[in-house]
């Protein structure tokens, strides 16, 4: 997953210190979904609004779903064995970061980066 | 299993890590260290991560970790050779490597080593003498 990000990330002409903070991002939130969803799915875009190309990814669970969003954005917050840095760490390597979750049904987190 | 190979070279033990570091294989590296400076009774470990494009949160504590135990266990480690576009991601991801020694590279990161070791081994003998 890493290495088609980075792929991804070159191909559409990122600097290095920018594919490297999408990588990053990336592997956090692969781990949550994997840590805490009990697995998912990633998916990869290319976005352009009118005047850039960004890269967007989305990883989606089906897992228990965050009970507190805001809590779980706090730098040095976990419910597992983590550091807490993953999703708040996350959201400031990427431009735009948005996550739904639903108690239950799973968590939705979508990230870009725009280049 | 797949496992990162460990080097003794003297009183250090030196390691690179070379491929993808994914999370199991981080904490085999733990393992496989503490191990190591059990058995072998090395003052100094040297960790070489210049060929690592990433480091994350999770590789992040697991260093930490290392030089923690390992401190624990008397040796001191250092961490050489990080790209600059990694060390910027980890601060701007809030991973700072507190109580991580690091050097630019394995020279400078062997240097420091023996210069720790030295004033330890310094110390102790100031210790003897004026017991």
């Amino acid at each position: 997953m890493r290495q088609k990000v980075r792929e991804w990330a070159v191909a559409l002409g990122f600097s290095l210190v920018e594919q490297t903070k999408l990588v990053t991002a990336a592997s956090e939130l692969a781990r949550n979904t994997f840590t805490y969803g009990g697995g998912g799915a990633v998916q990869l875009e290319v976005v352009s609004n009118t005047v850039r190309l960004g890269l967007r990814l989305t990883f989606e669970d089906q897992g228990p779903g965050i009970a507190d969003v805001e809590l779980a954005l706090k730098d040095g917050y976990s419910t597992g064995s983590g550091l807490g840095m993953g999703l708040g760490g996350s959201r400031r390597l990427v431009n735009e970061f948005e996550i739904e979750s639903r108690a239950g049904e799973g968590t939705r987190v979508t990230v870009t980066k725009w280049k | 299993m797949e496992r990162i190979p460990i080097l003794k070279m003297g009183e250090f033990l030196l390691v690179s890590i070379q491929v993808d570091m994914h999370d199991q294989l981080a904490l085999t590296l733990q393992d496989d260290l503490t191990a190591m400076i059990t058995r072998t009774n090395v003052r100094g470990v040297l960790i070489d991560i210049s060929s690592l494009d990433i480091v994350d949160s999770f590789i992040g504590r697991t260093l930490g970790d290392i030089a923690a135990m390992a401190r624990i266990l008397d040796a001191e480690t250092v961490v050489v050779g990080m790209q600059p576009a990694v060390a910027i991601t980890l601060v701007e991801l809030g991973v700072s490597l507190r109580g991580v020694r690091t050097a630019l590279n394995v020279e400078k990161g062997m240097d420091l080593l023996r210069s720790a070791l030295s004033l330890a081994a310094g110390g102790e003998a100031n210790d003897l003498s004026t017991a």
